[in-house]
């Protein structure tokens, strides 16, 4: 019977703690295997691409450096959509969030252009966690009051940002002196983060995210405010029951997820890209899902996946050039990877039937 | 042809689209399993559909081979959440980053080609009514395929043991499958069939509708058939009209150019998006009724066990 066939799994008595730390592990895998094939299929060099991927990112300082310009907003952006994850809550929009963000940032050295003040950074940082909060609690507002879903209102509100971003960078915001280049002035050096060594990109706003993990670490495991958090998202019954608000959920999450976003976006403009432009996302927010999925939602896991993924970018940046791999293969990467986690994830909580409990189940 | 007969006979052309779409994703939708991959599922099959037409100059292999590749994605989707149980959400999304990084790998030698777009059908005598002959009868014999594909999809949901089997594992995968249904067979072919329509979606978009090839062509227009779903209230004939209503929005930005408007480009680009956002409000503010027509497991992942 098909039935039989397709129903393969059954409840383990007890949740297995192994397959929680090997789920990722077996993820990264058999992602690495289909990759395989399907490089050998488009005829790429699979030795080359490989140690392009995995070990070329470790070979110099100046590549480490940039891993870690990398985790900064991974980090940052995933453990904030975690939270809301966590409690059921699907901002998925973190893309147009960090776009807002880094506008929002960005209007400081636009308007103030030879100012050198010591609080232009301080003000960009501000002004890029609101404005992600900002674009976020537009999606809190229409979920909680119009009930509106968040996977489709946080998404679509990511593609308005963009047209809000092209509209700036065509229009008022456009250099009067980038010979027509869909970007800002270049910022004053008050508005950018020190580099921490000399000639790399790394720079002081890798501490944002680090202070940030904490944070929520603490706001997660050792408060009970992250618990209400959750039961509020998991449980919306129960949990107005016990006096916690499913509401409350809604705006709390997404108003981290716009502030860990929005300061990504800031820490772009006034990092590594030192101007607003079109591609200011990097596409952090999306890959921003898979980091905290890939960590189990947890915070400590998370910091892991973040730094795989880091890896990852820098692998394919290098195999764009020795292998000539498209950028679109890590994409390819990246979803298989996430597929087979929450594939895979299901094992932690589920086995296949044993042959005996098949045919009983066959039989009934 | 005048400009508002364009204008309508356009409307109903960019329709097509998410009519294709947002049919696939209501059988699947009604059978509980959200997929919200609609977008890379689009994506992969406008990119085959396109390089299969181009190479063999047959609009109809294209298509075949655009539903092939559709269904080929959703399987992908539905062994990780239906198999294996995976969190629907994330996997769609999940599928979706894949199909997109797939079609640009698969579209990369074809990037500005064109295709012959197949010529309309001219409807002996009604074809030349004023308004009505341009705008309903000298459509793409792909358009009126879309609309009644409609018919076939609302009709088989509501009046056949088919469509009964199918919101009835939707309802209760439980009770579906203690009456003896094969609730994992049925969500798979619901599931394959939303992929084989978001492919027909794609090859459309890229083969029809604008015959070219361009990386992140589908820009958005899978995940607004998802919403359509949720406008139409689960319903087909809602469905229908809320494509043709979008379809008239994303035609928006056409008109604003041809008539070199002072308002900018990108409100008109962003407009569908802005407008989803508040139909989608005003849509749900209505708990009760969202309750009542949303298919109950939705989104529920269903493990064959007698009871939760």
């Amino acid at each position: 019977m098909v039935i039989t066939v397709l129903s393969m799994l059954e409840r383990r008595p007890q949740p297995s703690r192994a397959m929680l730390i090997l789920a990722p592990l077996i993820a990264v895998v058999l992602s690495v295997l289909v990759s395989s094939v399907l490089l050998l299929i488009l005829k790429k060099p699979l030795g080359t691409t490989l140690y392009a991927f995995f070990i070329e990112p470790f070979e110099s300082f100046y590549s480490i450096s940039e891993i870690f310009l990398k985790f900064g907003p991974l980090l940052l952006i995933a453990q904030a959509l975690a939270v809301g994850f966590r409690a059921k809550v699907w901002n998925i929009g973190a893309e147009g969030q960090m776009i807002i963000g880094a506008i929002a940032a960005s209007a400081v050295p636009v308007y103030f252009v030879d100012n050198s003040s010591f609080w232009l950074l301080p003000a960009m940082m501000v002004l890029g966690a609101l404005g992600g909060m900002f674009w976020a609690g537009i999606a809190a507002f229409l979920k909680t009051r119009f009930n509106a879903n968040e996977i489709l209102v946080t998404l679509m509100l990511s593609s308005v940002a963009l047209q809000l971003l092209y509209f700036l960078l065509l229009g008022p915001w456009k250099d009067p002196m980038g010979f027509n280049f869909p970007q800002t002035v270049m910022f004053q050096d008050a508005a950018l983060f020190e580099p921490l060594f000399s000639g790399v990109r790394l720079n002081s706003s890798i501490f944002i995210p680090l202070l940030f993990t904490v944070g929520i670490w603490l706001l997660m495991e050792k408060t009970f405010g992250g618990f209400k958090l959750v039961v509020g998202g998991l449980a919306p019954q129960a949990a107005a029951y016990a006096g916690f608000s499913a509401k409350r959920s809604v705006w709390i999450s997404l108003l981290i997820a716009g502030f860990a976003a929005g300061l990504a976006g800031m820490s772009e403009v006034a990092g590594p890209i030192g101007q607003l432009q079109r591609s200011v996302t990097s596409g952090y927010g999306y890959a921003g899902i898979i980091v905290a999925y890939l960590g189990g939602l947890n915070p400590i896991g998370i910091v892991f996946a973040a730094f795989f993924l880091s890896v990852l970018h820098i692998g394919g940046d290098i195999a764009l050039v020795t292998a000539s791999l498209p950028i679109s293969a890590v994409h390819v990467f990246q979803g298989l990877l996430l597929i087979f986690y929450l594939s895979v994830h299901t094992f932690v909580n589920y086995r296949f039937k044993s042959p005996r409990t098949a045919e009983q189940s066959h039989r009934t | 042809m005048s400009t508002l007969e364009f204008f309508l006979a356009g409307t109903f052309s960019a329709a097509t689209i998410f009519l294709f779409a947002a049919l696939g994703e209501l059988v699947a939708e009604k059978s509980g399993v959200l997929n919200l991959s609609v977008e890379g599922m689009m994506a992969v099959a406008a990119a085959v559909g396109f390089a299969v037409t181009f190479e063999t100059g047959n609009h109809v292999l294209g298509f075949v081979a655009a539903g092939i590749a559709g269904i080929f994605v959703s399987l992908v989707f539905a062994t990780a959440t239906i198999s294996f149980l995976a969190n629907q959400v994330a996997t769609g999304l999940a599928v979706g980053i894949l199909g997109l990084g797939l079609s640009a790998i698969i579209g990369r030698d074809y990037e500005s080609m064109t295709v012959t777009p197949t010529p309309g059908i001219y409807i002996p005598v009604v074809s030349e009514l004023p308004l009505i002959g341009p705008v309903l009868f000298q459509q793409n014999l792909v358009v009126y395929l879309a609309f009644l594909t409609a018919v076939v999809v609302g009709f088989t949901l509501t009046h056949t043991r088919i469509g009964l089997a199918i919101r009835a594992v939707g309802e209760n995968p439980h009770a579906a499958q203690a009456q003896g249904l094969p609730v994992f067979t049925i969500r798979y072919v619901s599931v394959a069939f939303g992929g084989m329509m978001a492919g027909f979606a794609g090859a459309y978009a890229s083969t029809i509708y604008t015959p070219l090839w361009a990386d992140g062509m589908i820009a958005g227009r899978g995940w607004i058939a998802v919403a359509l779903v949720v406008f139409g209230t689960w319903k087909t004939g809602r469905i229908v009209f809320g494509a043709l209503l979008f379809g008239m929005v994303s035609l928006g930005e056409l008109i604003a150019q041809t008539m070199g408007s002072v308002i900018p480009t990108q409100l008109f680009s962003s407009l569908p998006y802005i407008v989803t956002i508040i139909v989608l409000a005003i849509i749900s503010t209505d708990r009760a009724r969202m309750r009542l027509h949303s298919p109950f497991s939705l989104g529920e992942t269903f493990d064959g066990s007698e009871r939760r």
